[in-house]
């Protein structure tokens, strides 16, 4: 009994988490947005806008769903959903707190990285369902670069399983301790490139959720707006929120794996309030980042990954072999 | 060519970008044939905002038919009323005073920078940055609010009449402008910081989109893609006209024949904008602003008539044929971005699509001005 009220305690949480940051990250990068581009955002419905995410969601619940002649039915209406479930399925074993962890499971790491790779799948899907030539090559660039990216990020995310011999995600926080030089971050004791590494992670998460400067797959200046193109109503607004949730995971991932999760930079309060602190500022800094820079090209991007990042990771990944062995 | 592109010609497959699409800015359309990704021939195809421009110049009065200048680049619009102005006062020996020779320049090299402003914002959207736009706007409406306090109209202008300009500059417009320039020089090194100097930005420009100086020949490019690919022509240096002759300015040229090299013209040509301006107003002569005895009915005697001035995107030259009548026989419009297009399916060849849209987005086509 206690088991079942656990589940729809954690099942209730987790819908209230989830629907509210998918509701609120886009108010949060329209903005930011706004204010980098020296103009206010959203600010008419509610006050400061807030009550914008509602009327967005009203406006695409209420839009009528049109499945193109061209579309592969099947394909075309699955592909939304498809995108949407291993996004919220992985919060399953996100550590919000050292005892805030819906299921505490031993192959929590191994578990996101394969259900992340379903959210590709989806991409492909949408672009090649809809029956559009500019979906289909966004489709199949979103493909390739998600294949490009997910080598350096398991490479790098196997040195820090390498360092704390766990694929748990808590017991992977639990091994960083207080402090912030405790941090997996800054273990210069277990590779002196951890630093970079994090750099490393963190570019590969933002090119596998898809964002700008790598949204390459809605490139819209070339593809009109790529695998979405033919979606409207809520086709399009499940793709949206499957991008702000895959945007959470992945910062929630970067912030368990080198950011120390809940544990306090400080040392004292450790708790969810400095897991949620830490993601958000990675949040923040991929709407930065988002509103700053051009768009790379494809190949720009395959290079970056297959010239630089990934024989990078291969040399970290050694160095933290020798670092372990020989200290 | 690629290896790839080449081997496989069979598999290719058509793309229609266009008359609707985010990166041709209007209703161009470009038939491409792709590879892949890579772009195997591409094929602009023209005439979805045809309105006969040159035979409404023939079938109506002189006069009647400045409102249609303004409607051809509707980015550089005071360029074209120069053009006009000046082929009409050429075929009839009109004489301009001074003053509306540096009003001419002022306007034109405003109208310029506003024109070169809109161009990088709506450049580096193409090239997937958006807040670079909403600075060069926040730029921009300054010069439509001094532009408009003068000529009455933001986009559309029809500010020159045959003999001088429609309105005179006042004080206000004077402070305006001065304080304008003081407000944009400091811009410009702020946007080579934000912009040009990044990384990401230059690997998409740099060594994309080469044009020859023999292609730019070949197909009549003119302005900044010519001046990109290491020419040095300007018809306000080489056939100066107006106030012109009198204004200490450089042409930006660059020999990289590149994106990038065309990139940079603009921006340096807003700097040498600035400056005229600044030199015209300092030496802003005192009288009228329209020539004494401009006749109601313009009869221009027999006789062929061309005229060039230098417009925002290149050379803009009108001809006229008259026939002594009241209209023109024959009125021709040479638009820049025609020619400038015409290159775009030769150079492109081979290219990524990605590169192929950044290359489109370097020529900087308005496409009103292309159709005519």
């Amino acid at each position: 009994m206690n088991e079942l009220i656990r589940v729809v305690i954690y099942f209730v949480g987790i819908a209230a988490f989830l629907g509210l940051n998918l509701a609120y990250l886009g108010w949060v990068e329209r903005k930011g947005a706004g204010h980098i581009q020296r103009r206010t955002g959203p600010k008419e419905v509610g006050p400061f806008g807030l009550l914008q995410p509602l009327a967005d969601g009203l406006k695409l619940m209420s839009k009528q769903l049109i499945v193109p002649d061209n579309a592969d039915k099947w394909l075309y209406m699955s592909a939304p959903i498809l995108a949407m479930v291993p996004a919220v399925l992985l919060f399953v074993v996100i550590p919000f707190g050292e005892n805030l962890v819906p299921r505490e499971f031993n192959l929590g790491l191994l578990m996101i990285f394969s259900f992340a790779s379903v959210a590709s799948l989806s991409i492909l899907m949408g672009g090649w369902g809809s029956g559009n030539k500019y979906s289909l090559i966004a489709g199949t660039r979103a493909v390739s670069q998600c294949v490009a990216y997910e080598i350096p990020m398991l490479i790098t995310a196997i040195t820090i399983v390498m360092i704390t011999g766990s694929m748990d995600l808590n017991e992977i926080v639990r091994q960083q301790g207080d402090y912030f030089w405790n941090w997996n971050i800054f273990r210069f004791d277990k590779s002196i490139f951890m630093p970079l590494s994090f750099l490393v992670f963190f570019v590969c998460s933002m090119a596998e959720t898809n964002r700008a400067p790598f949204d390459l797959g809605e490139a819209e200046s070339e593809l009109v707006a790529g695998y979405i193109t033919e979606y409207g109503g809520m086709g399009f607004g499940l793709f949206m929120m499957a991008e702000y949730a895959n945007l959470v995971i992945g910062c929630s991932l970067t912030t368990i794996l080198f950011l120390g999760g809940w544990q306090s930079p400080i040392g004292i309060f450790p708790g969810p309030h400095w897991f949620l602190i830490k993601m958000y500022f990675l949040i923040w800094c991929f709407v930065w980042i988002r509103w700053t820079y051009p768009r790379t090209t494809l190949w720009g991007l395959l290079n970056l990954s297959w010239k630089y990042l990934i024989p990078f990771a291969l040399v970290n990944l050694l160095v933290t072999a020798l670092f372990i062995k020989v200290f | 060519m690629s290896v790839l592109a080449k081997s496989q010609l069979q598999e290719t497959f058509e793309l229609n970008i266009g008359p609707q699409h985010p990166a041709t800015h209007g209703v161009l359309r470009i038939k491409v044939t792709m590879d892949g990704e890579y772009v195997v021939k591409a094929e602009p195809v023209l005439g979805y905002i045809h309105r006969m421009h040159e035979k409404m110049g023939e079938n109506r009065t002189w006069a009647k038919f400045w409102p249609n200048l303004g409607r051809l680049d509707y980015l550089s619009a005071i360029a074209y009323n120069h053009g006009y102005a000046g082929l009409v006062e050429r075929a009839n020996s009109i004489e301009v005073p001074e003053r509306a020779e540096y009003i001419r320049a002022i306007t034109v090299e405003l109208n310029r920078i506003q024109s070169h402003l809109l161009w990088f914002g709506a450049f580096v959207l193409d090239l997937g940055g958006f807040t670079p736009l909403m600075y060069a706007f926040d730029e921009r409406e300054q010069i439509l609010d001094l532009l408009e306090s003068v000529t009455g109209s933001r986009l559309t202008y029809c500010y020159f009449r045959f003999g001088g300009v429609y309105n005179d500059i006042d004080d206000d417009f004077i402070a305006g402008t001065r304080a304008f320039i003081k407000r944009f020089r400091p811009q410009l090194p702020m946007y080579d910081d934000l912009v040009t100097n990044n990384v990401i930005l230059m690997n998409r420009l740099i060594d994309i989109g080469p044009i020859s100086a023999e292609m730019c020949r070949k197909y009549g490019a003119t302005g900044p893609v010519l001046r990109g690919s290491g020419v040095n022509f300007d018809i306000r240096k080489n056939e100066p006209y107006g106030a012109y002759p009198e204004f200490d300015f450089d042409v930006p040229v660059y020999h990289e024949c590149d994106s990038m090299a065309r990139y940079k013209v603009r921006m340096d040509e807003m700097e040498q904008s600035l400056r005229i301006i600044e030199q015209a107003l300092d030496k802003l002569p005192d009288g009228p602003v329209m020539a004494a005895k401009v006749p109601k009915m313009l009869k221009p005697a027999k006789g062929d008539y061309v005229f060039a001035v230098e417009a925002a995107r290149g050379t803009f030259a009108m001809r006229a044929v008259s026939d002594g009548t009241n209209t023109a026989y024959r009125m021709r419009l040479r638009s820049p971005t025609y020619s400038n297009l015409s290159l775009f399916e030769e150079a492109s060849r081979g290219m990524l699509l990605a590169d192929a849209l950044a290359f489109m987005g370097s020529l900087d086509l308005v496409i009103p001005e292309m159709d005519r």
